[in-house]
């Protein structure tokens, strides 16, 4: 394979620009990072210890092999919303290795609004349970919660993306026989009971465990019983007498160490078979990527200064390199897995959308992983382009995107826009990941161009009445807000909040975390996928 | 035979005095400082004491600490190994105030022989040829001058109290001498806390010879044949070899025998080493005698098989020699160099520093004497003598192709050697051809620079690349449970988002 030669001048002033301001996100995101991981309230942490409970962070780290890579999901789910302070959604989920075997654990956080359920929570348990499914990965759930956030309940309750799912979930993932294992270290309240009660192995913790559909409070305020959490549903009641629970766990340490026992039972997965090679670094320092993304999202650059130091050993076989130049399309190993990748070099126009078409189903055929590099403002527009059918074959690619069957992956490294974001694997058209890299926007359009949009159509709606244009004041009070807002609500963290994505990345980890995400999306059979497509257009 | 010794020193002369001790049954006691703590010596003694900080006043230069470590440790005598108090008369004499004994000769020889100008008085009244020069000292640079004219320049200033190079300077001329007197007299006082100079004719290009010399306590004195050591850098060997080339049978009968006369004028006792100047001409003059073990005498011991060590200790005990000069034969060709951690292209200065990996030279005929290993740290505060690589071979040219070829072999990386250098000197025809003297350095590798061509270059490169490719995380047994092919939740360790 040929190796991609770097352009960039690395001990240039642009390039240290460049890297001081992404120094300077990355920075920024490894503190909230961090924020979200420690920021408890000291009440919260008094209570955690006075239970004798161990903190979500102990928990993992027991459950965890050790020095083995944990792949967090949405850590900054819900950022910004509710008071602010339900970090990650109010629990921690990821991709971890117990015993050798990849998983996915999804763990309340008790020290966060004493692990009630949030609406955003539900959609990232929700969002947990999809990969879940679609990589074929065990479900170990370490449930504490007060269930649901009542003063939110709406948002939670009754839609068909709502708590229900959770659980309808859990009925499906079992009849695809993907594990469940749920440690009961906390409350499980109302719904909540159904976790343990929907999984295929329960571990209970005794004293600090408790699974009933009704809690203390609410059997009192119905029947005027008196009865503590334990006696309802504590260890004892459901280890030995009402048959809920499976296993007796001392403490939480010895519930980790039965959930890690438990998983090693459980039947080995042949992962599929993608074509693989040794795994070797790329011959430029993934951290260079700080310096070769330009300041400003509109600048243009070559993506494939972002491949170099992606690719295993910087290889890349390019493929109709000379055809369609705005799409940049071709094969290389990461982490020794071989993926279709695709990296945008400019707005997609008819060759470049045939280009991607083609391209997209070779690899569906082939059953090689495909990876989006989306930095797209979307696809070409004007009379000529339009008349040369644009909408068709722009139409072809989103229809080969969303019908390939490999495990799609998706970064957007900048600009998201339009229907860009479609054709390049948005979150609408179901990768197995999608991730945000910290200087990324997302949205309809560019916020300029939004505002430029709604100015032109206010002089319209203008001359139509026979009225002048709109003074210069005028645009400036239309357009700084929509500016404003198409910022506010298209930045990554935003993003990130919304669930809109799977988390926002350090640039310079995105090849680990491709080569994490394509590996454990391979735990998935690729041998009885529904391939094909429906009717192109042509 | 002593059933403990102590050995006053450090690095690679410790390690080896001890060895010889192990294998003559005797257990061995290190001393050390603060830098030294966890050095080779340390590791291969029996038991160590702690002296002190890492100036050599507080350790390895303290007679009192020293004396008391011996005593405090049941040591029944001293080995002072080379530098340090080897040569010191005071330490010597102390050590058997003390009822110890001193592995060496008796504190009153080393005395007389330690003033170059008194042993200068000794060897001439013995018959044994001296170079030119003065045999009192002086300090008043006019009576230097008029003492120079008399000589004839050049002249060299030399230390009275000298060794090892220090406190010698070459005056070519009349109008040098103040400038090369004051220094020689200042960098004397330093090394040796005694200024006074002397001067001697400085010969053209001579060449270094020195006869290892043993004598017992009961008056037996006999040579083990010499050793040349005409390469040298600073005032200081580097290369040293044996035999000489220079030397055929009837010189080495007639300077040998002058290396005894001497040790005999001298009431010589123990190992110790006579050295002369050689010219061009075959004409040989007494240098000085070394009252200890040299250095170079691994090249000795590979010739005739003989231990020098386990001599010293043996003559110490009081035991006679247990060979006779016509027992001894020789065989072969030895040829030692000294690493240092020094950098050859900057006049040899001292680079301490922390030894990133080390690789040693094996094979047939190698043997490497060293007190280093991969994660030392050379300290600042001594010589910084690395080891010394010693090869054997049948005759002299296979000798200088083993050498290399071990030179090649032996990596020490972190600080600089002159191991290249080293190579260069070795691979000259001048060297080849036996043409050695002891301005070799300065006459054919004054301008020497590392050969930095394009394929050492890309070596270079391709070594950094690989050793800054992201070290892959360690995968715990618990993680090694591989279904498919080679997966990065193996490999990348403690990988997180966050970190």
């Amino acid at each position: 394979m040929e190796v991609i030669e770097s352009q960039i001048d690395t001990a240039g002033d642009e390039y240290r620009a460049n890297y001081e301001r992404m120094q300077e996100l990355v920075e920024d995101l490894k503190a909230q990072l961090k924020k979200a991981r420690q920021e408890r309230s000291e009440k919260a942490v008094k209570r955690n210890q006075e239970l004798g409970k161990l903190t979500v962070q102990e928990r993992l780290d027991r459950l965890l092999d050790r020095n083995t890579p944990w792949l967090e999901i949405a850590p900054l789910a819900a950022k910004g919303m509710y008071d602010g302070k339900v970090h990650g959604a109010g629990t921690r989920a990821g991709i971890g290795v117990v015993k050798g075997r990849e998983v996915l654990v999804h763990a309340n956080d008790p020290m966060i609004k004493g692990g009630t359920v949030y609406p955003m929570g539900v959609k990232k348990t929700l969002r947990c349970q999809t990969i879940s499914m679609e990589n074929n990965l065990p479900m170990l759930m370490l449930v504490d919660s007060g269930g649901a956030y009542l003063p939110l309940q709406s948002e939670i309750f009754p839609d068909s993306d709502d708590g229900g799912r959770i659980f309808y979930n859990q009925a499906i993932m079992s009849k695809m026989n993907i594990p469940q294992i749920t440690a009961v270290l906390g409350l499980c309240t109302a719904g909540g009971a159904y976790i343990p009660a929907m999984s295929d192995h329960v571990v209970h913790v005794t004293g600090t465990g408790a699974i009933f559909l009704g809690g203390p409070p609410l059997v009192r305020a119905a029947t005027g019983e008196e009865v503590t959490a334990e006696d309802l549903g504590g260890a004892m009641v459901h280890c030995r007498e009402s048959g809920v629970s499976d296993y007796f766990a001392e403490d939480d340490a010895h519930a980790m160490q039965l959930v890690r026992d438990i998983t090693a039972l459980l039947p080995t997965v042949e992962k599929s078979r993608v074509p693989t090679r040794a795994a070797k670094p790329p011959l430029y320092d993934p951290k260079e990527i700080w310096g070769v993304v330009p300041k400003a999202i509109s600048t243009p650059y070559d993506v494939r200064e972002i491949l170099a130091r992606i690719a295993d050993g910087s290889e890349f076989l390019e493929f109709k390199a000379l055809y369609g130049p705005t799409l940049v399309c071709g094969w290389t190993y990461v982490h020794g897995h071989q993926i279709g990748i695709l990296g945008n070099n400019g707005v997609l126009f008819s060759d470049s959308s045939l280009k991607a078409t083609q391209f997209i189903s070779l690899c569906d055929r082939q059953g090689i992983p495909l990876v989006f590099l989306q930095n797209i403002n979307g696809y070409i527009i004007g009379r000529e382009y339009e008349r040369g059918g644009i909408t068709k074959d722009g139409h072809k690619m989103v229809h080969a995107v969303s019908t390939a069957t490999v495990p799609k992956f998706t970064v957007i490294i900048g600009a998201s826009f339009g229907a860009g974001n479609y054709g390049m694997c948005g979150r609408g058209y179901s990768p197995r990941f999608l991730w945000m890299w910290p200087n990324a926007q997302i949205g309809v359009m560019g916020g300029e161009q939004a505002a430029d949009v709604l100015v032109s159509v206010k002089n319209d709606q203008l001359a139509r009445a026979g009225q002048p244009p709109l003074p210069s004041e005028m645009v400036d009070n239309i357009r700084k807000p929509i500016i404003q807002s198409a910022f506010n609500e298209g930045n990554a963290y935003y993003s990130t909040a919304n669930l809109w994505d799977d988390g926002i990345l350090d640039p310079a980890s995105t090849r680990d975390v491709l080569g994490l995400a394509v590996s454990a999306s391979l735990n998935a059979s690729l041998e009885d996928r529904n391939q094909g497509h429906g009717t192109f257009r042509m | 035979m002593f059933s403990k010794i102590l050995v006053a020193n450090r690095g690679e002369i410790a390690v080896r005095i001890m060895r010889t001790a192990r294998e003559m049954g005797i257990a061995t006691v290190a001393v050390y400082s603060d830098v030294d703590a966890d050095s080779p010596h340390v590791i291969a003694s029996d038991e160590a004491v702690f002296l002190g900080e890492a100036d050599p006043s507080a350790c390895y230069l303290n007679v009192e600490k020293i004396v008391a470590a011996a005593k405090h440790t049941g040591a029944e005598a001293i080995h002072p190994g080379y530098g340090f108090l080897a040569e010191n008369p005071v330490f010597a004499k102390a050590v058997s105030d003390e009822g110890l004994v001193f592995i060496g000769p008796p504190a009153e020889v080393m005395e007389d022989l330690g003033n170059k100008t008194v042993a200068r008085r000794i060897m001439a009244e013995g018959k044994v040829p001296i170079i030119p020069g003065m045999i009192s000292c002086e300090a008043d640079v006019d009576r230097l001058c008029s003492a120079a004219d008399e000589i004839g320049y050049p002249v060299v200033v030399k230390a009275a109290a000298g060794g090892g190079g220090k406190g010698m300077r070459i005056v070519e001329a009349r109008k040098d001498m103040a400038e090369a007197v004051e220094l020689a007299r200042s960098e004397a006082l330093t090394a040796f806390g005694d200024p006074t100079i002397y001067l001697e004719k400085c010969l053209d290009r001579p060449r270094h010879v020195e006869f290892q010399i043993l004598a017992d306590t009961r008056g037996n004195v006999i040579h083990v044949f010499e050793r040349e050591c005409s390469i040298q850098r600073r005032h200081q060997k580097i290369i040293e070899e044996t035999p000489s080339p220079a030397l055929d049978e009837d010189l080495r009968e007639r300077m040998g025998a002058a290396a005894v006369a001497a040790a005999r004028a001298a009431g010589y006792v123990n190992a110790g080493t006579v050295e002369f100047l050689l010219d061009g001409s075959g004409k040989f003059y007494f240098l000085e005698v070394n009252t200890r073990l040299q250095v170079e005498h691994p090249i000795t011991e590979m010739i005739t098989g003989l231990d020098l060590v386990r001599s010293q200790i043996e003559i110490a005990a009081g035991q006679p020699l247990r060979f006779s000069r016509q027992d001894l034969t020789r065989r072969g060709h030895a040829i030692e160099c000294r690493i240092y951690a020094e950098d050859p292209e900057a006049d040899f200065m001292p680079s301490p520093g922390k030894i990133l990996f080390m690789r040693s030279p094996e094979g047939p005929g190698v043997r490497f004497d060293h007190g280093i290993q991969t994660g030392y740290h050379v300290p600042v505060n001594y010589d910084p003598i690395l080891g010394k690589l010693v090869v054997w071979a049948e005759d002299r040219p296979a000798a200088i192709e083993r050498m290399i070829r071990s030179l090649r072999e032996c990596v020490i990386l972190g600080v600089k050697t002159p191991i290249e250098f080293l190579i260069e000197v070795l691979s000259s025809e001048e060297f080849k051809s036996g043409n050695t003297h002891t301005c070799f350095i300065r006459d054919n590798c004054a301008a020497w620079k590392p050969d930095r061509g394009e394929d050492a270059l890309a070596a270079m490169g391709f070594v950094a690349h690989e050793m800054a490719a992201p070290s892959f995380g360690t995968s715990t047994d618990e993680s090694s449970t591989k279904s498919g092919p080679s997966s990065p939740w193996q490999t990348l360790g403690a990988w997180d988002l966050a970190r």
